[in-house]
């Protein structure tokens, strides 16, 4: 906090000239930390693959060079040495005025620790562009640059513009063309302040909900669904110690943008910058390598097209965009249709047919080959009569004559596919084993850098790989050589969202009629909740209570269940009252629950489990619930702290005796009594409970009635002692 | 024009007490010396909707609005008065003279709104666009002594928290979101995001409780849905919720309505079909998409809710507090006095004593006398009202027949008629009901004095 705070200061002080002074700066991470392209990744790093045979960096650098960014550091994790061996033998090492300095780490594993570690280094000195390497765009830097400076100038908060592009969602999938989730942004039309960022909004809910401060603030908001965000940032130094500061800060938009965006004390601001006629876009899965590779091809992108990025190696551009090198060997009837590239020294035999693809360099592809909306890499073997539609096809993957690829398959590095094997549609297969121990949810999205490096690969592909493969060649038919990675079950319905094939018919078919159906769900829902308000003769704002209270109702009711769990778990595995405590609170912070709340739940446990054991009478029930109590007092003590919660425990006992637990209205009294005895209610409580009663409708009061001796007894104990 | 207008005049309003009285219902209130449902009617009279049902709470009430209505519009409009129950809500009071509504669109209008803006505009956009509702949204008043300036009187609309949280398309036209209460996190709904790719959130425009309905549409909501008390509160944002998927009910809309809705191309529901449909690229699929089992793609029922939006420069208030009665009474005698009807007619001025100075921005009705050295700024008095001499009378609203003690001092506060001040009396922000006598010499801050009901 103190480092950045003397970081502010410093800030202001500086003058404008002092700030143009610096050279443009760009973070470029060379590292997606997710796992949407493995089992690709797991071999070359993601910014290596070649898009539209060039690697995706290259784009990348070369845009950033264009758009007037003088210093570029590299942040490179997973397969560092391949990045860096890679850059270093490319010409962006002996740029003039453009130097590419590479940061090195071995465990970061996820954007929040690359820039820890580059704030660390200490080399980012004014604004800077962060943006990862895999991401294509030709806009011009100068507007979005300068409106960032001239709003830091004004306010010392605005410390971060984020580029957005129109892209409407499809009503059907609720996806970009990119094949990303759908977004949601709330931003202010006059200031461009962004307001609101959902990008992982749940499908099953049907609405959004903003907060109210957020709309009472703005007298003008407006609610986009049709922007896309491009994952350039044009940030202030002070981002990267906000990441250092808020060291749990891992994803740049889950975690940095929108916890920005709900901390009101520091009171950062994001902008956003719109573009409208140039391209940017960010390859995030296979759907938007798809994508982009035909934007590429499609030059929405130029100046950054395969023809004019390697200018050396002479790649011609004729009609209908198809792009072929100079020494294409092509077979006089080889059908070669609209917007498809084939790299250098690539021959292609008799018959075959090409349309909408994208051939590497020194490939052979058979004849009788038929190639749809696919990607092939370099050194690729296609035999005859091979058929592929929508695939990826890495370096020197052998197809078998009259093997098929359905649509959605990626075959990794080197991998073998049999003579007349079908590869099923989606299937992921590479030469490396899927890794068997499935990462939780939350480390699956950072999890690359871990494994993904060199030791995997050398362990595996040397030597004792050999029996493996020869155990699974019939995976691939004979002679094919490769796993078939399996889905992951829940996986499975998702696989087809972000792949490389088209949505098939019909999944849209089936999208579309779930989507009538969660429709008139919705519809209904809606229904319900007004109708209840609707009952109320004066709705004004008790009707937003009302909701609010189900809201946390339903949470309660959750948070019960999950003390009760616990508790019954305790009583049957015999835990410790000390660890009953700790997971009791555990759940509280997760529940956000106030103690009262616990008290209340872990008494409603115990009275539960005391009417669900055998019983036959009530003083049986009665024998039940005292021992519980006896042993789990100790439990309950330590949610009781004041008068309040104990009041809160007496009230609870009510609702169950009247909801329930109707047993135990004929033992209120004595259980009250029970409770007094064991010290878990001090009379206070029970006096001032049946105070509070005592104004109550007689309908309330069956209780206080009923125990109305013992409180007597108290009251009377009370007296004497007062004496 | 075939409209039907139903004016919602209201009776005993419990927001107004001790302003309204049994004597005094609601839209005979005065402002200005002239009852705030005069104004409603003049600016409808003016865009030429003549065919008016005024409906009134309470049978007591209705013969006095009745009586007042055809002894000051008679042979200019054409007016039935309805008197429904008390507090059953806007919605319950259509519902009680449903069965009188014959005309293809209704507009519903608020008998206590004193406003600039034409009816008749939002007629002309519910036409336009064949709407099912069609709303008028205005900006949000400042409310407020006219000293706190604007910047002050935006702080208190924040503080009552009354104002309304409205989606617009991008075109401004459609209304796809609305919210009463600002109390709770705004939920949108997703399905129409995603049909309009954008909606602007607005906090600062208002429902100016007035409508256009479609008949139809109005009608069979009004009857499936027997629980909706308020067109406010259920009626709007149930339609304006079902608007991409009318429900059954509304399949009975006579088919020609219904087909006039896919003409206009604009439409942004119309355009979520197309755009559904080119999507889907393959021939097989619009065909199994027509097979649908629900029925063909064009026959998805939607219905628009518009909105006319008042330039920000008109005058648009209602009447529902009292704050609001005094600020109705300022404005209208100072910066919007063009609302002021001809038929608020000026007595003959009134005699006034020596030395006594009344400010601009004052009203004095017919009849009424003034002692010596009195000061009236910015405040109206009534007819036939004695006031005594060196009275104050600044930033007040004194209604007819009051007598004002010499030496009195009211400052802020509302006067009823026949009420009697006594010597001395110093009122400050207070409100006096009817008949009511405040003894000599008292002084009141901030209350409401009323006689107790008999």
């Amino acid at each position: 906090m103190g480092a950045q705070k003397k970081g502010a200061t410093a800030r202001v002080s500086e003058d404008p000239e002092e700030l143009a002074r610096h050279p443009l700066q760009a973070i470029l991470l060379a590292d997606s930390f997710t796992t949407k392209f493995r089992p690709i990744t797991l071999e070359r790093p993601k910014v290596l693959l070649p898009l539209v045979n060039i690697p995706m960096i290259n784009y990348t650098l070369a845009w950033l060079e264009s758009a007037g960014v003088e210093e570029v550091f590299v942040f490179c994790c997973a397969h560092s040495k391949q990045v860096i061996d890679y850059l270093e033998s490319s010409e962006w090492s002996s740029q003039p005025n453009f130097s590419v300095t590479t940061i090195e780490s071995h465990n970061s594993i996820s954007a929040g620790d690359a820039l820890r570690l580059i704030y660390e280094r200490n080399v980012i000195h004014g604004d800077f562009v962060l943006i990862s390497g895999d991401t294509v765009s030709n806009m011009s830097l100068t507007q979005a640059l300068q409106e960032h400076k001239d709003r830091r100038k004004k306010d010392a908060n605005a410390i971060m513009t984020m580029v957005v592009k129109q892209s409407k969602p499809s009503p059907i999938t609720q996806q970009s063309r990119l094949g990303t989730d759908e977004l949601f942004m709330a931003i202010n039309p006059v200031t461009k302040q962004l307001l609101y960022y959902e990008d992982k909004a749940e499908y099953s809910k049907g609405f959004i909900s903003l907060d109210k401060t957020l709309i009472a603030d703005n007298p003008s908001v407006i609610l986009h669904n049709d922007k896309q965000d491009c994952y350039i940032d044009i940030c202030s130094q002070q981002v990267l110690s906000l990441f250092t500061d808020n060291f749990d800060y891992q994803h740049l938009r889950r975690h940095f943008v929108k916890g920005l965006l709900v901390d009101d004390i520091m009171g950062y601001k994001i902008f956003t910058h719109e573009i409208h006629s140039s391209y940017a876009a960010r390859i995030d899965n296979f759907r938007s390598y798809d994508t982009i590779s035909k934007d590429i091809i499609q030059r929405w992108t130029y100046p950054f097209v395969p023809d004019v990025l390697c200018g050396s190696s002479a790649i011609k551009v004729e009609r209908q965009g198809t792009y072929r090198a100079s020494d294409v060997t092509l077979s006089r009837s080889a059908q070669f249709g609209s917007f498809t590239f084939i790299g250098q020294g690539t021959k292609i035999g008799t018959d075959t047919k090409i349309s909408h693809s994208v051939i590497g360099e020194r490939c052979t592809i058979g004849s009788n080959v038929t190639i749809e909306g696919s990607y092939i890499w370099n050194n690729v073997t296609i035999e005859d009569g091979c058929r592929l539609r929508n695939a990826i096809v890495c370096d020197g993957v052998i197809l078998k004559s009259g093997a098929v690829l359905q649509p959605g398959v990626i075959l990794s590095f080197k991998v073998v596919v049999g003579q007349q094997f079908v590869v099923p549609a989606y299937s992921k297969v590479s030469l490396l084993q899927q890794p068997t121990q499935q990462d939780s949810d939350e480390e699956l999205e950072y999890a690359d850098s871990t494994s993904g490096t060199g030791e995997l690969r050398s362990d595996k592909l040397n030597g004792d790989i050999a029996p493996d493969l020869s155990e699974t060649a019939s995976e691939l038919g004979t002679g094919g050589v490769g796993y078939i990675w399996t889905v992951f079950e829940g996986a499975y319905d998702e696989e087809w969202r972000h792949s490389v094939a088209p949505i098939p018919t019909d999944k849209l078919v089936k999208l579309m009629l779930d989507k009538d159906e969660d429709e008139e769900l919705l519809t209904q829902d809606g229904n319900v909740i007004s109708a209840s308000r609707e009952l109320k003769t004066d709705s004004d704002g008790n009707g937003s209570e009302d909701d609010d209270n189900e809201d946390s109702r339903d949470d309660y009711v959750s948070f019960e269940k999950e003390v009760e769990a616990t508790f019954l778990r305790a009583v049957h595995e015999n835990v410790k009252v000390d660890l009953a405590v700790l997971e009791v609170n555990a759940l509280r912070l997760s529940y956000n629950m106030a103690s009262v709340d616990c008290g209340g739940a872990i008494f409603y446990s115990m009275m539960k489990l005391a009417v669900e054991s055998p019983h036959n009478s009530a003083s049986e029930l009665h024998r039940n619930a005292a021992d519980i109590v006896t042993t789990w007092q100790k439990l309950l003590k330590s949610f009781l702290h004041d008068i309040d919660e104990e009041i809160e425990v007496i009230l609870k006992f009510e609702e169950m005796c009247l909801e329930s637990a109707k047993e135990f209205a004929a033992l209120f009294p004595q259980i009250l009594h029970l409770l007094y005895d064991k010290e878990i209610l001090q009379e206070d409580a029970i006096l001032r409970w049946a105070d509070e009663k005592e104004g109550a409708d007689e309908s309330d009061k069956v209780f206080l009635k009923r125990s109305e001796k013992f409180i007597q007894w108290l009251r009377e104990a009370e007296e004497e002692e007062d004496e | 024009m075939d409209f039907q207008v139903v004016v919602l005049a209201g009776g005993n309003s419990k927001n107004l007490t001790p302003l309204v009285s049994k004597e005094l219902p609601k839209p005979l209130l005065p402002v200005a010396n002239c009852p705030v449902l005069n104004y409603v009617l003049h600016q409808l009279e003016q865009s030429n909707l003549k065919d008016l049902i005024v409906v009134v709470e309470g049978e007591d009430a209705a013969l006095l609005v009745g009586a007042w209505i055809s002894g000051t519009f008679i042979d200019r409009l054409h007016v039935e008065i309805a008197a429904v129950p008390e507090d059953i809500g806007t919605a319950g009071a259509l519902r009680a003279i449903s069965h009188h509504l014959t005309a293809k669109d209704i507009l519903v209008v608020s008998g206590d709104l004193v406003s600039d803006v034409p009816p008749g505009a939002l007629a002309a956009t519910h036409r336009r666009h064949d709407a099912a509702v069609t709303t008028m949204l205005c900006s949000i008043p400042v409310s407020g002594p006219l000293e706190s300036g604007s910047s002050g009187g935006k702080d208190k609309a924040k503080k009552l928290g009354r104002y309304n949280i409205i989606g617009l398309d991008p075109s401004k036209q459609f209304l796809l979101h609305i919210a009463t209460e600002i109390e709770k996190d705004a939920r949108i709904s997703k399905r129409i995001l995603h049909a309009v790719g954008q909606m602007e959130m607005r906090s600062d425009l208002m429902d100016a409780h007035m409508y256009a309905f479609k008949r139809s549409v109005l009608q069979e909501v009004l009857d499936v849905k027997d629980t909706f008390q308020s067109l406010k509160e259920d009626v709007l944002p149930y339609l304006v919720r079902s608007q991409l998927k009318s429900e059954a009910l509304l399949n009975r809309t006579p088919q020609g309505e219904e087909n006039s809705n896919e003409k206009v191309s604009s439409q942004n529901n119309q355009a979520f079909i197309s755009r559904i449909l080119a999507n889907a690229s393959t021939p097989s699929f619009h065909g199994i998409y027509s097979e649908n089992p629900d029925g063909s793609s064009s026959t998805r029922k939607t219905h628009k809710c518009c909105v006319y939006i008042a330039s920000s420069s008109s005058y648009c208030v209602r009447l529902n507090s009292i704050q609001a009665f005094m600020d109705i009474n300022r404005d209208v005698t100072g910066d919007a006095d063009h609302l002021l009807s001809p038929n608020n007619i000026i007595g003959p001025s009134p005699k006034l004593g020596t030395k006594t100075t009344v400010g601009p921005n004052c009203r004095l009705g017919e009849g009424s006398e003034m002692g010596d050295k009195c000061q009236v700024k910015r405040s109206i008095i009534g007819r036939h009202c004695r006031i005594g001499s060196h009275v104050k009378v600044v930033n007040s609203v004194v209604m007819n027949h009051v007598t004002i003690g010499d030496g009195c001092i009211i400052q802020g506060s509302v006067i009823c008629s026949n009420v009697q001040l006594q010597e001395r009396v110093e009122l400050k922000d207070c409100q006096v009901g009817a008949g009511f006598v405040v003894t000599a010499g008292s002084e009141y801050k901030a209350e409401s004095l009323a006689k107790k009901e008999k």
